[in-house]
């Protein structure tokens, strides 16, 4: 059983927050989302009213927007039957043995250690690679980055925080950004100060913590003039949670110069409807790029965006999908060219098998006045067999002078001919499949850190043999 | 017994037969080749012995090391030791020829990611390729590159017969090698192959031209028209062949390139 803890209380939480709690007050889990709901988790944070206040507008916000009606089938999400905040320690109440067999099989097959495979499937709820960590903070330190979970930034930084935060993404933006604002917790904050380049790509990985790799984490990144920064979200570890509604948020402000990469790579357990806002604007001569892998989930909805806001702005989405049995992955990529003279690429990749589905989804729209644009986007679709489904839904509007504009889109089989090919040289047919499969993402794949590359390489492998059993 | 015996093979594709009841016994040490003009059955030969999904048997056995491989997948066929140079390579984007040539020699080995001692080290892995890339005058700049991606004619040829070397089959199948290839092109093949032979390798040459057989000497020549044999012979069978082309049997081709300006 889990251990509840106990709260210290200060002692004008009633003028504070409006709401009584007894002295000797134990947080007690409660499904189902309401005011006093939100009024507990911000609470129980010690957050400032202007962030109460905040969260409460956005409950209201996400009461009245209706339900998209396209994209994947959301109709069976229940608002009500969900935790929507957790104290890490309620988290660890899972044993090792309840874990499904499947989630259990694909760690050992990765190679995935003993403490860092009880934290992904929630059984423990710390798993930091101290050293790594620790001597990576002093240098981040030295440089001027902050580099932290965004609950903390709000304490620590608060100044910083108030002047970004929402900025990107308000809560009005759409039913699940207002959701999440209502009841964020955990993700990352990081703020790069001016000129300063961070050599060593800054993972999630190296403190993850059941607090920022919850439900409804909230990311902000704050690129200052000339800098450059590349955050590393996630792992290809498959991530166990009986919770069944992700819906982040990450907010990225790219100044003059400057430029972020980030990188993420997601395999929820496939019980998980995976809804996430991802957005940057990109000011003169700044460049964002989103290299963006989803695996696993039962349902995804995501399509990373970067407004162009000043000229010389450049943005790139690189993504994969992978939508095995069950699962839709509806996603792309949006491209917002706000100034002149400012260039995009959306390149996509989506591999369905055994009735999985993939959908690509993207929007360029090019603002009047925003002449002299170039945006080019291609996707292309791998089906593994006849059950297996993908569309594509491109949505272009140009508005502007002098635009380039390029659509290529392919759709196609695991080939007859590259088959043989590979299978005369003596090559196993399964193998062989997973060679072509993990030849088509390797535009992706070469984007990421070796270790990742590799790891992505495996996990394909292991989501081909899935076709098998 | 031969070492590889083709009998009374019958194949078709999408319903049109094509090869009419086809015998050749090929022992390892030797080189065969298959002439023909257009349209006589040569590419179907050579996808139907290595089990290309697209061409159905109809009749007769391949027997090697005592089993029917018609009866094998292509890739069970590989690892008993058969080998087919293909005449049209097959591009496949992502995947590095270093990577794809590992992976093959894996395979090849019955490494299936479990027993260490079957897999080739990188030092043995280097050394093999170093030796056969000079001599099919290759450098190790195509090793990064995607297979036969952008290939030129010659270079896809070329890495067809180091993917050969590499994998030391025992019966190996050169489908029209010579296509496409300029004279020195050629040469480098022609020695590479030669290199090759010997004792435990036979060879069937699958060509419509006599140009690769004047630098890959055979012992057997067989004619194939409208998917029979017509002649079997020596290499004076060849010679002929120069001469008069398939005229004999019908057929306005000549069995020489035509000159290159």
């Amino acid at each position: 059983m889990a251990t509840v803890p106990k709260v210290e209380v200060g002692t004008d939480y009633k003028e504070k927050y409006g709401f009584f709690v007894p002295e000797e007050y134990v947080f007690k889990a409660k499904r189902g989302l309401n005011p006093e709901i939100v009024k507990e988790i911000s609470w129980m944070k010690q957050e400032p009213e202007w962030m109460l206040n905040m969260r409460l507008r956005s409950l209201e916000i996400f009461r009245k927007k209706p339900m998209p009606t396209w994209g994947a089938d959301l109709s069976v999400i229940d608002f009500e039957n969900i935790f929507y905040y957790l104290k890490a320690s309620d988290k660890q109440s899972k044993s090792w043995e309840e874990l499904p067999p499947d989630i259990k099989a694909t760690y050992d097959r990765l190679g995935v250690p003993e403490a860092e495979r009880k934290f992904l499937a929630g059984v423990s709820a710390q798993y930091e690679s101290e050293v790594v960590y620790h001597s990576l903070q002093e240098k981040l330190t030295q440089q001027g980055v902050i580099f932290t979970d965004t609950d903390s930034a709000l304490r620590d930084h608060p100044e910083l925080f108030k002047q970004y935060f929402g900025t990107v993404i308000p809560p009005a933006d759409n039913k699940f950004s207002a959701l999440n604002t209502a009841v964020w917790s955990g993700g990352s904050f990081i703020y790069v100060p001016k000129g300063v380049k961070v050599e060593i790509p800054l993972q999630a990985y190296f403190r993850i913590n059941a607090e920022n790799m919850g439900q409804f984490e909230r990311t902000l990144i704050i690129c200052d003039e000339g800098s450059f920064v590349h955050y590393i979200e996630g792992c290809t570890a498959p991530i166990y949670t009986t919770d069944s509604l992700h819906s982040a948020v990450v907010e990225i402000i790219v100044k003059k110069n400057a430029r972020c990469r980030y990188t993420t790579i997601q395999n929820w357990s496939t019980n998980v409807f995976n809804l996430v806002t991802k957005r940057a604007m990109a000011y003169a001569d700044a460049t964002m790029e989103w290299v963006d892998g989803n695996l696993g989930s039962q349902i995804t909805m995501k399509y990373p965006s970067v407004y162009l806001m000043e000229p010389g702005a450049k943005g790139d989405v690189l993504s994969v999908a992978f939508a095995g049995k069950g699962q839709h992955q509806d996603a792309g990529g949006k491209m917002i060219h706000v100034a002149p003279n400012t260039t995009s690429t959306i390149t996509s990749k989506s591999i369905s098998k055994g009735g999985g589905r993939t959908s690509y989804r993207g929007h360029i729209k090019i603002y009047p006045g925003a002449n002299n644009c170039k945006s080019f986007v291609k996707c292309d679709a791998l089906l593994l067999d006849d059950e297996s489904r993908s569309d594509t839904y491109p949505y272009n509007d140009v508005d502007a002078e002098n635009v380039t504009l390029g659509h290529e889109a392919t759709v196609s089989k695991v080939s007859d001919e590259q088959l043989f090919y590979l299978m005369s040289r003596g090559i196993p047919r399964a193998e062989a499949e997973t060679m072509i499969v993990n030849g088509f993402i390797e535009p992706f794949t070469k984007e990421l850190p070796l270790e990742y590359a590799v790891e992505l390489n495996r996990l394909i492998q292991l989501e081909m043999e899935g076709s098998v059993g | 017994m031969a070492d590889f015996e083709i009998k009374d093979l019958r194949a078709s594709v999408e319903g049109r037969e094509i090869l009419k009841g086809v015998s050749l016994a090929i022992s390892r040490g030797e080189v065969h080749a298959v002439m023909g003009p257009n349209g006589s059955g040569k590419s179907t030969l050579s996808h139907t012995l290595m089990g290309h999904p697209g061409y159905t048997v109809d009749g007769g056995s391949v027997i090697f090391k005592g089993q029917n491989v018609l009866e094998l997948e292509p890739d069970e066929r590989a690892r008993l030791g058969m080998f087919l140079a293909f005449q049209y390579p097959v591009v496949v984007p992502g995947i590095s020829m270093a990577n794809f040539l590992r992976t093959a020699m894996n395979s090849k080995r019955g490494y299936d990611g479990k027993d260490k001692s079957k897999q080739v080290t990188p030092k043995e892995f280097r050394g093999l390729l170093k030796g056969e890339l000079e001599v099919l005058h290759m450098d190790d700049s195509f090793l990064p590159r995607y297979i036969n991606d952008g290939f030129s004619g010659g270079e896809k040829k070329r890495a067809e017969i180091l993917q050969m070397a590499m994998l030391k089959p025992e019966i190996a199948i050169l489908d029209e090698t010579d296509s496409g290839l300029d004279i020195d092109s050629i040469k480098f093949v022609a020695e590479a192959v030669n290199r090759m032979r010997g004792p435990e390798l036979g060879i069937l040459i699958i060509t419509h031209y006599t140009r690769i057989l004047e630098f890959i000497k055979p012992d057997f020549v067989h004619v194939l028209v409208d998917g029979k044999f017509v002649l079997s012979g020596g290499p004076e069978v060849a010679e002929r062949l120069e001469k008069t082309g398939y005229a004999e049997w019908g057929k306005e081709e000549t069995a020489q390139p035509e000159e290159v300006a």
